[in-house]
């Protein structure tokens, strides 16, 4: 069975049809567990996000700030496993028939092999990947399995990237971009940063593939500022924390569903 | 003094553009920080070609951290491996207390030629830590080290070091809360401050090109040592022996004697309660290939390719990974690693202690317990080299506890 690539680059052909920025929503598997974690992500969509990250639980999340680090910390506690990802994909994907990707640091996928995690996302449903410490050079194998699977290979962009490494990672990238609002780890912050229309338009100067902004963003007067200048506006630290802040299991489902609301006004309002 | 301390792989293995040694290595970064890896590299490499930057580091080396470090006959030790005749290369003589200074001279050097103001480092027992909080004091760098918090109790006194010379040092409360994660932490903050920061990497692991780099400037142990056991014993040694934890003094003293195939290199790393405890930071005994900190080498983790907690006695070697040049001198069989558990170093820590008047770090008694087994392998004619490559001021807390060495019982919850 083939991956989803065409139903993410529809979700974003479709926002942009509408005038608006698609949203994109992220969340780890397993978290708070892996049932209600499908369910928190289901609430996402429900809620109005236009597309879906699943992450991948790691040890050892070096991009990612306290509040996702606490996340993963209780998935893992918790014994999610590389399956328990999949399947999180896939009945997201099942339940909402929005598009799913799944989030990861590059070793899991290493170990799980390349070809057999292409392979057992595809079946999933799922739409594709990123791989935000997998770099252009290295990653010759995963974007042959990738394609081979019809999944997407989405690549982040940074604030440092100069022009031509935006153009190398863009023209080996597909789905969309990513681009990083900002230097740093993910985590919500006051303002996005102001490099980040910078960097949007640098990358547009290289590719015709969507861009999407994410880090930082948590509330619907950002996502509108990002809305402003980039394709989708990606959200990941303020759902977590809204689930962390809960005081129990469905209230923090209704609250990332509430989020989810919010955020999708401020997309439309560009 | 001529400048013959800082000598770049002249003749000896040298990665591939990519950062390859054989399958290992590499760069496996974000994005972010792509830019500031590959502006060390390009730095470092217009650095080796200028005789400016060695005259500097040399003088240093010199006049700074007191080299070269001597070459110690141990006799009455020696009686206990067998009869073999050891020599220690005294790393732990060296200002700050080990081999770490050497590096981070020359990283700090590189660090003020690339215009940045202020260094991060991780440290595991508080040597590294030390040694980048002297050369920020001597060069007026602002310096944040990151520790783990287990590390940050069982080496207080090196904590103290570092705030004294100026450093802040923060406690990382995540994972393991050791050497892994201080990692981690070091990390994220370079990606938030990469402009103004240099990440003073302490092993011969992380991204291309730091594997290359911090071995470059740690050969100089060697190099120098050589030198000394020809002079001091007339011929090469059969076997050298050195810790690995991430494998900066070990590839240091290693790399001069590559091409001499009569030498054996051997590696110890931390077996804590054993191998087959599970509690252990054996990674090229127990690990397989695998990514973390930015470089494919042997790893410690689970069939999904976590990273699995490391344990061991000793601070500096309590790491789940290894540098990607002994992965591969491993695989090529170059070089032997073997695993030594708490007890046995910390039997080999007293024993050089009470026989020759030297008191190691619990990490080179590691090297020491290697030496006794090699030792008695090799029988009376054999000579063997030992890389002593800190000294133990630092580990007085945990030796005595373990020893039962104060007088009234110290309460655990420290």
């Amino acid at each position: 069975m083939s991956g989803n690539i065409q139903l993410l680059t529809k979700a974003l052909a479709t926002a942009r049809a509408e005038n608006r920025a698609a949203l994109v929503g992220y969340l780890p598997a397993g978290f708070p567990t892996v049932a209600d974690g499908i369910a928190a992500a289901t609430a996402m969509v429900e809620g109005g996000c236009d597309i879906v990250e699943i992450g991948l639980p790691h040890s050892d999340p070096v991009l990612d700030g306290p509040v996702i680090q606490t996340a993963d910390d209780i998935a893992l506690r918790g014994g999610v496993k590389i399956v328990d990802v999949i399947r999180t994909v896939g009945e997201v994907h099942e339940a909402t028939g929005a598009p799913v990707l799944c989030m990861t640091y590059w070793n899991p996928v290493d170990r799980h092999g390349a070809e057999r995690f292409a392979e057992e996302l595809a079946a999933a449903g799922g739409a594709g990947c990123i791989l935000p410490d997998l770099p252009v050079e290295e990653s010759a194998g995963w974007r042959a399995a990738a394609e081979r699977h019809g999944l997407a290979t989405v690549f982040v962009v940074a604030p440092s990237s100069r022009d031509e490494r935006l153009a190398k990672i863009t023209a080996a990238g597909s789905g969309f971009v990513y681009a990083a609002s900002l230097m740093g780890v993910t985590g919500t912050r006051e303002s996005v940063g102001a490099q980040a229309a910078d960097l949007v338009s640098r990358t547009r100067a290289c590719t015709d593939l969507p861009v999407c902004v994410g880090l930082g963003v948590s509330n619907a007067e950002q996502a509108a500022e990002v809305a402003g200048f980039a394709d989708g506006v990606i959200v990941g630290s303020a759902f977590v924390k809204r689930m962390l802040d809960a005081p129990d299991t469905p209230s923090g489902i209704a609250a990332a569903r509430e989020l989810a609301a919010e955020l999708a006004t401020g997309v439309r309002k560009r | 003094m001529s400048t013959d301390f800082f000598i770049p792989d002249p003749e000896g293995q040298v990665p591939t553009a990519e950062g390859y040694f054989g399958p290992f290595g590499g760069k496996f970064i974000p994005e972010a920080l792509v830019a500031a890896v590959d502006e060390v590299a390009a730095e470092y490499e217009k650095a080796k070609g200028d005789p400016t930057f060695a005259a500097e580091l040399n003088d240093l080396l010199v006049h700074y951290t007191g080299r070269p470090s001597p070459l110690t006959e141990v006799r009455r030790f020696a009686e206990h491996a067998g009869g073999a005749r050891i020599f220690l290369k005294r790393e732990d003589l060296n200002h700050t207390g080990s081999h770490k200074i050497n590096n981070v001279l020359g990283q700090a050097l590189l660090t003020k030629r690339m215009g940045k103001t202020r260094v991060i480092a991780e440290t595991g027992a508080g040597q590294h830590g030390v040694a980048t909080a002297t050369a920020c004091a001597l060069f007026g760098l602002d310096c944040t080290i990151y520790m783990g918090e287990v590390d940050t109790e069982r080496q207080a006194l090196n904590v103290a070091r570092m705030r004294m010379l100026g450093a802040e040092v923060i406690a990382v409360k995540s994972g393991s809360r050791t050497l892994k994660d201080a990692i981690n932490e070091a990390f994220r903050d370079w990606v938030a401050n990469v402009e103004s920061t240099h990440y003073l990497f302490g092993t011969v692991a992380g991204p291309h090109p730091f594997p290359a780099l911090v071995r470059d400037f740690h050969r100089v142990i060697g190099v120098e040592a050589r030198r000394q056991v020809l002079e001091r014993a007339g011929r090469l040694p059969d076997a050298i022996c050195a810790c690995v934890g991430g494998g900066s003094n070990a590839i240091g003293i290693f790399h001069a004697f590559l091409s001499d195939e009569t030498v054996r290199l051997v590696g110890l790393e931390a077996a804590g309660h054993g191998v087959e405890s599970g509690e252990h930071a054996a990674t090229l005994t127990a690990g397989d290939p695998g990514i973390l900190h930015g470089s494919r080498s042997y790893v410690l983790q689970d069939e999904d390719g976590q990273i699995t907690e490391p344990y061991s006695i000793s601070a500096g070697l309590d790491y789940p990974g290894i540098g990607p040049e002994h992965s591969y001198l491993k695989d090529i069989g170059r070089a032997e690693y073997y695993p030594v558990t708490d007890d046995e170093a910390m039997q080999a820590l007293r024993l050089l202690s009470r026989t020759e008047g030297i008191i190691p770090a619990i990490e080179s008694a590691h090297a020491l317990a290697g030496a006794l087994r090699v030792g008695r392998e090799l029988g009376p004619e054999g000579l063997l080299l030992v890389n002593l490559s800190g000294r133990g001021d630092k580990d007085m807390d945990t030796a005595a506890r373990y020893f039962g060495l104060y007088d009234t019982p110290q309460g655990d919850a420290k």
